[in-house]
């Protein structure tokens, strides 16, 4: 596996990160290198192992549905780098 | 006074509180001043709340004087890693992206530590979003090794770990994704705990990979560590990976003593390339354990050589799902006049991560990506359950593991930060405890010939940290490592 420049804008495009050509090269160095390392895993036949999601087992808590308020609007807002009217402004959506 | 109370250990500070030699507020004083005083040249602080903590150690001394709801923590200063969320305190995992984010909310270990009675006072720096070893990542600033500033302290908890040793703090919160509190516990020769995945909630703690991240104490000793985990550790019903267990008494773990434990030593964790004096000193920590009546057994963990490239599949496809909330639409960095939407998400995270947080978030998108998950993703898993089968096995003929905590002592500024692999490797022997979600202690264990500290490691099964507290207690008592103080 190899990524080209051409791979690491779609990827790029995927992660919703801006990227300049500079970064693009040094993107395809660096995942290069790290899929070249990885490859060692297929070293190991995984063929009846199974896949570890939980390090540690624990089971699905469950509790009440109930309706908290964590904060109010005006806190919930405090770190909003944009907002107006109480709500969150960002630019427009639908022409 | 001031400056000796700023080298105590939590039972000799709750003791001068007790006899009312000293108040809490003198306690808190004491260490700002001794970080007004020495922070310039380590830079472990990225803020301090002084006066949000003053009152919080005016609250401590009331109960004090009334006798009270009194707790080994109380009155006691404690460092808070800025991965973790505190109310109305800047809480910015050392990002750009969050550089104007105040905490709306305390994390859960924060309350738990204020109703103990400690005083929870700065937010100390580390790698952008716990991403980093060396704590070079930082968007903020340089935090340097108390002990030779120019080395670097370790990461991501590199501030956790250098305000312990310079006495900023007897005690700081860390978190350890991938060796994360360990190995600046060893590089600046502190204690380090990396609890058992599900003993610490996670909530209120910015997430890197959520498999493995878990929260954990710093201190000069392993009793302190212990102290501070008791208050850390319980089930939270605002964290569903947090395991509903008894909490035990861990300080009572500290005297038990190693008598007949079993040490397991693997061999894949003393290999060629090691620095010698690394070597030296850990395996004479063993030997030490042994002189108290421990007894050590060759254990195997096969799998050891595949973790560092298992780590990085599982935790970068972790942390480009989790960072994905970083939009700029309800918090944090957006850029400047955004043409449209598309445009606000792109250039607000393109401009806004530093490049390590980036290089994961991209390895990690594709690896999770349509066509590739399998060969690299669920692979990444299924090494996990070898990597965790290893240790549920080496564990059926030992107590605990043994080893170094890092190949080599703290190393120079910019010595690895070129090269992210070889920065990578240097969290070979920590890697694997995440992986497994069991639980690990750093003791400092000696020095190399250039003066740098260096750690002993102990790994215990889930939920077995009364083992390591334990064991390093024992070593701990039969040396005076942690009574070292770096000179400032």
């Amino acid at each position: 596996m190899k990524l080209d420049v051409g791979n690491v804008r779609k990827i790029a495009s995927l992660a919703r990160l801006s990227v300049t050509d500079a970064e693009a090269e040094a993107y395809v160095t660096h995942m290069n290198r790290m899929l070249d390392y990885v490859a060692q895993l297929s070293e190991v036949d995984t063929s009846k192992v199974p896949a570890l999601e939980h390090a540690v087992e624990m089971d699905t808590p469950l509790r009440d549905d109930v309706v908290r308020r964590p904060f109010d609007v005006v806190r919930g807002l405090e770190n909003a780098p944009a907002a107006e009217l109480n709500m969150f402004r960002v630019p427009k959506v639908i022409e | 006074m001031s400056a000796d109370l700023c080298h105590l250990t939590i039972d000799e500070l709750a003791k001068l509180l007790r006899e009312k030699k000293v108040s809490a507020p003198e306690i808190l004083e004491a260490h700002l001043k001794r970080v007004q005083e020495h922070d310039g040249k380590i830079g472990a602080f990225l803020h301090v709340n002084a006066e949000q903590a003053l009152a919080q150690a005016k609250k401590a001394q009331e109960l004090l004087d009334g006798g009270r709801g009194v707790t080994a923590l109380t009155g006691i200063p404690v460092g808070i890693k800025d991965v973790i969320v505190m109310d109305g305190t800047p809480s910015t995992a050392a990002s750009r992206m969050l550089e104007k984010f105040n905490g709306t909310f305390d994390a859960t270990v924060v309350t738990k530590l204020k109703h103990a009675g400690a005083v929870p006072f700065g937010k100390l720096n580390m790698d952008e979003f716990a991403m980093g070893s060396s704590t070079e990542n930082s968007a903020y600033k340089k935090t340097t090794n108390p002990w030779d500033t120019g080395c670097v302290p370790g990461g991501s908890s590199g501030g956790s770990a250098a305000a312990v040793a310079a006495g900023f703090a007897p005690v700081t919160i860390g978190s350890d994704t991938g060796g994360s509190i360990r190995q600046p516990a060893a590089f600046c020769g502190v204690a380090g705990l990396k609890p058992t995945y599900g003993r610490v909630s996670r909530f209120g703690v910015i997430a890197f990979a959520s498999s493995l991240d878990q929260l954990g104490p710093f201190g000069r000793t392993v009793k302190d560590a212990a102290h501070l985990l008791q208050f850390m550790s319980g089930y939270d019903g605002m964290d569903s990976t947090s395991v509903d267990r008894p909490v035990p008494d861990y300080a009572a773990a500290h005297d038990r003593g190693v008598k007949g434990l079993r040490i397991g030593i693997p061999k894949e964790y003393f290999i060629d390339g090691m620095d010698a004096d690394v070597e030296k000193a850990v395996r004479a920590a063993i030997t030490e354990l042994e002189k108290q009546g421990a007894k050590t057994v060759p254990v195997s963990l096969p799998h050891t050589k595949y973790a560092v490239a298992t780590y990085y599949l599982v935790a970068t496809a972790e942390a480009s799902s989790n960072l994905a909330r970083y939009d700029g639409v309800r918090f944090g960095y957006r850029a400047k006049d955004p043409k449209d939407l598309a445009d606000l998400y792109i250039r607000s995270r393109g401009e806004g991560f530093g490049p390590e947080v980036k290089r994961r978030i991209m390895l990690g998108t594709f690896c999770l990506s349509a066509g590739y998950y399998d060969a690299y993703y669920r692979k990444a898993q299924q090494l996990r359950w070898l990597i965790r089968q290893d240790f549920l096995d080496a564990f059926r003929s030992c107590d605990v593991i043994a080893s170094p905590v890092t190949p080599s002592a703290a190393f120079r500024f910019g010595e690895k930060s070129a090269d992210p692999i070889q920065m990578y490797l240097s969290d070979i022997f920590t890697i694997s405890c995440n992986l497994a979600g069991i639980c690990g202690l750093s003791v400092p264990c000696g020095f190399t010939g250039k003066g740098l500290p260096v750690g002993l490691q102990v790994l215990a099964p889930h939920f077995a940290e009364e083992l390591l507290i334990q064991t390093g207690g024992a070593y701990e008592r039969a040396t005076d490592w942690h009574r070292q103080f770096p000179k400032l």
